[in-house]
């Protein structure tokens, strides 16, 4: 029998990383950045987060009286900042130096991910501090409160209410953006440099102060996806490459989604229970079956592409300027 | 005021200059990050560095080996990268030449002689990489579907088919991993030349890059690649017929790939993995666009960043520090690089606002 009441929080809890990773994609390919260093930047989000509140915590005499509000905002701050340092490089190069953004955005996945993996595997040794391994589970018991009649509420309560602040706050951004991007001049505005910054530009639109900002918006966004996964999903436990391909599969949701927040929450949702499915699926002792299991979310990202470019509908295109720099002068 | 435009055309010179520049300010910034977390002063940082990837003659074999497969990946990209068209696969197809390998070995081994099970496996392997960039290359051709995506999903479905593999071939049962494959017969393993492990695989990727380079620049084929990189209504209107060009040479990309994942598993690892290829799919993206899609180069390039991996892999071993500290000098010295690539495109104007207008 499938257990629908456990399936759901599980499917949940992973959806969460991806649907950060994908508004934040959404919102910088909408300006026209096609930014593939968003796997490092969740990495980067998540270790500067890590780094934050280890500091934190180890400053304390006793890391269980906590601060509830530093405990919460020296992590988010930190992470914040690390993403948006991320997102000012990508910018730098991509806007002002116009550098190739496929390159570039592989760079600095590279980066990021070595980033992760380096100070999560050597913070202990590099700060001195007399603790085997990087455990913050004081600070991810504030980031996974819930409400306090959560679980009291059966299995309504166990699907929908079982999850930490982040979680809800990942949905409230997505559908935010998703209403900014249609429904005002700066999301029409943003719409206009993806689509032909020539043409914005003429119209007497800020192109590289739009880029920027969608970017490192964008970028600060992933992050917190990044900071997400330790935090609450993780336990506030970092290990080394657990993050894995979290950041391809948020960048396989955006074209899943043709571009658009609100769908990724639903399709998030999706993607994660895919990316969990072989855990619930009995396969009795096959387990090798399990593995092509895993591959679903990207057989499907695959054929969703493919669909798309064959109906040619205009509206589910990318951006039409997705990938180029744009130089005013080559116009 | 400043003004940009862009260069007419810089001599190969000034360009080499600028490039070289970049690499050492990214050094200098590497070697006093280093020298902050390790608290070593920077001269012996790099002597580390120089030390950990020549300092012994092993040392030396396997910086040679691991510049060639990262160099035979990086020439695989390089065709469809002239082309524009960004083939992110090469993760999936050199792990798909591997899977295919490392299966006529498993499964061939020990009903076929020897030289039939190499050529069945060179075959099978190049073949499997040449179809799993076709995929994409079809529906790019034909649809227009974005290529840049459609080969970066396919890494991952090639990750889990391996996956599903070595469980099914596991041995032991649930270890999780195959172990070396037919140990005992060699069969199915790449000729060694003399004592040398790594030779033949560095003669292969050598006389493949200049193959490559002959390839783009004196064949017919290159030129048309050429054309319709810069421009497919050109392309169109001379005459190429560009859904073919596409399709040939991502055929040839996959192939080369799988070439490269033959390599890794008849040649030297005699074993299959999720993480064979190593991420060179990727870095091989960025050697081939550090050497502008001049495969001459690009043995510069490779060499370059496996050197620095290699190198920062010694200073982590010594400091007792995570080996990702390579990847982090390397992503130093990519956005150095990166960025003096706009000093070598554009140029600047320092001009006071008058002095523009009455030159106008």
């Amino acid at each position: 029998m499938f257990d629908l009441v456990a399936f759901i929080p599980r499917a949940v809890a992973q959806s969460i990383p991806l649907l950060y990773g994908s508004t934040g994609e959404i919102i910088t390919e909408k300006s026209g950045n096609l930014n593939l260093g968003i796997p490092g930047v969740m990495y980067v989000g998540g270790i500067c987060g890590v780094i934050g509140s280890f500091l934190y915590e180890s400053s304390l005499a006793d890391p269980s009286h906590i601060n509830p509000f530093l405990g919460v905002a020296i992590p988010v701050l930190c992470c914040l900042l690390g993403s948006l340092l991320m997102g000012l490089l990508y910018c730098f190069l991509t806007v002002n130096l116009r550098a190739n953004q496929n390159v570039t955005g592989l760079a600095m996945t590279t980066f990021g991910v070595g980033f992760g993996n380096f100070f999560g595997g050597s913070l202990i040794k590099l700060t001195g501090a007399a603790v085997p391994t990087i455990s913050l589970g004081n600070t991810s018991k504030l980031f996974r409160a819930t409400l306090p009649f959560a679980s009291s509420m059966g299995a309504f309560g166990k699907m929908f209410l079982s999850f930490g602040f982040l979680a809800y706050l990942a949905i409230i951004i997505a559908f935010v953006a998703a209403y900014v991007l249609n429904n005002t001049r700066v999301g029409l505005q943003l719409r206009a440099v993806g689509e032909d910054p020539a043409t914005a530009d003429a119209a007497g639109i800020n192109i590289t102060r739009y880029k920027y900002v969608a970017t490192c918006l964008g970028c600060m966004i992933a992050g917190l996806g990044g900071l997400y996964y330790v935090m609450d999903y993780a336990n506030g436990v970092w290990s080394n490459d657990a993050f894995g391909d979290r950041g391809w599969l948020a960048i396989a949701l955006v074209i899943f989604t043709i571009w658009r927040p609100n769908v990724a929450v639903p399709a998030s949702i999706l993607f994660g229970g895919l990316y969990i499915l072989y855990l619930f699926i009995p396969t009795g002792k096959n387990l090798a079956v399990k593995e092509l299991y895993k591959m679903l979310p990207y057989v499907v990202t695959i054929v969703v592409l493919v669909i798309s470019s064959l109906r040619n509908k205009r509206e589910n295109q990318p951006p039409e300027s997705l990938g180029l720099p744009y130089f005013r002068e080559e116009r | 005021m400043v003004h940009i435009t862009k260069r007419k055309e810089m001599s190969t010179q000034q360009a080499l200059v600028i490039r070289l520049g970049a690499i050492v300010a990214a050094l200098v910034v590497c070697g006093i990050i280093t020298a902050l977390l390790t608290g070593l002063n920077p001269v012996s940082v790099y002597l580390t560095m120089i030390n950990g990837a020549f300092g012994s003659q092993r040392k030396i074999w396997i910086l040679l080996q691991e510049t060639a497969i990262l160099l035979c990946v990086s020439l695989a990209l390089t065709p469809a990268f002239r082309m524009k068209f960004w083939n992110l696969g090469g993760e999936g197809q050199v792990l798909i030449g591997g899977l295919t390998a490392a299966a006529v070995m498993l499964i061939l081994g020990s009903r076929l002689p020897n030289p039939v099970v190499i050529l069945l496996e060179i075959v099978a392997a190049v073949g499997a990489g040449a179809a799993w960039a076709l995929l994409p290359a079809i529906f790019k051709a034909k649809w227009n579907t974005n290529e840049t995506l459609f080969t970066l999903m396919m890494n991952y479905v090639a990750t889990q088919l391996v996956a599903y593999y070595v469980i099914l071939w596991e041995v032991p049962k649930g270890s999780g991993k195959i172990g070396i494959i037919n140990q005992s017969t060699e069969i199915g393993w790449l000729p060694q030349i003399g004592s040398y492990k790594y030779l033949l695989n560095i003669l292969i990727v050598a006389l493949l890059t200049a193959g490559m380079y002959a390839y783009l620049k004196y064949s017919k084929h290159g030129y048309e690649i050429s054309v319709v990189g810069e421009s497919t209504n050109t392309a169109r209107y001379v005459g190429i017929n560009v859904s073919r060009v596409i399709i040939r040479t991502l055929l040839l990309s996959g192939a080369i790939c799988g070439l490269a994942g033959l390599l890794l598993v008849a040649g030297t690892d005699h074993t299959i993995t999720t993480t064979i290829a190593g991420g060179r799919g990727f870095t091989g993206v960025m050697v081939a666009w550090l050497a502008k899609f001049n495969p001459a180069v690009m043995v510069a390039s490779s060499f370059l960043l496996e050197f620095m991996g290699r190198g920062a892999g010694e200073i982590s071993t010594i400091y007792g520090l995570n080996h990702s500290f390579g990847d982090i000098l390397t992503g130093i010295i990519l956005f150095f690089i990166i960025g003096s690539e706009f000093f070598i495109t554009y140029k600047f104007h320092f001009s006071k606002k008058e002095e523009g207008e009455r030159n106008v």
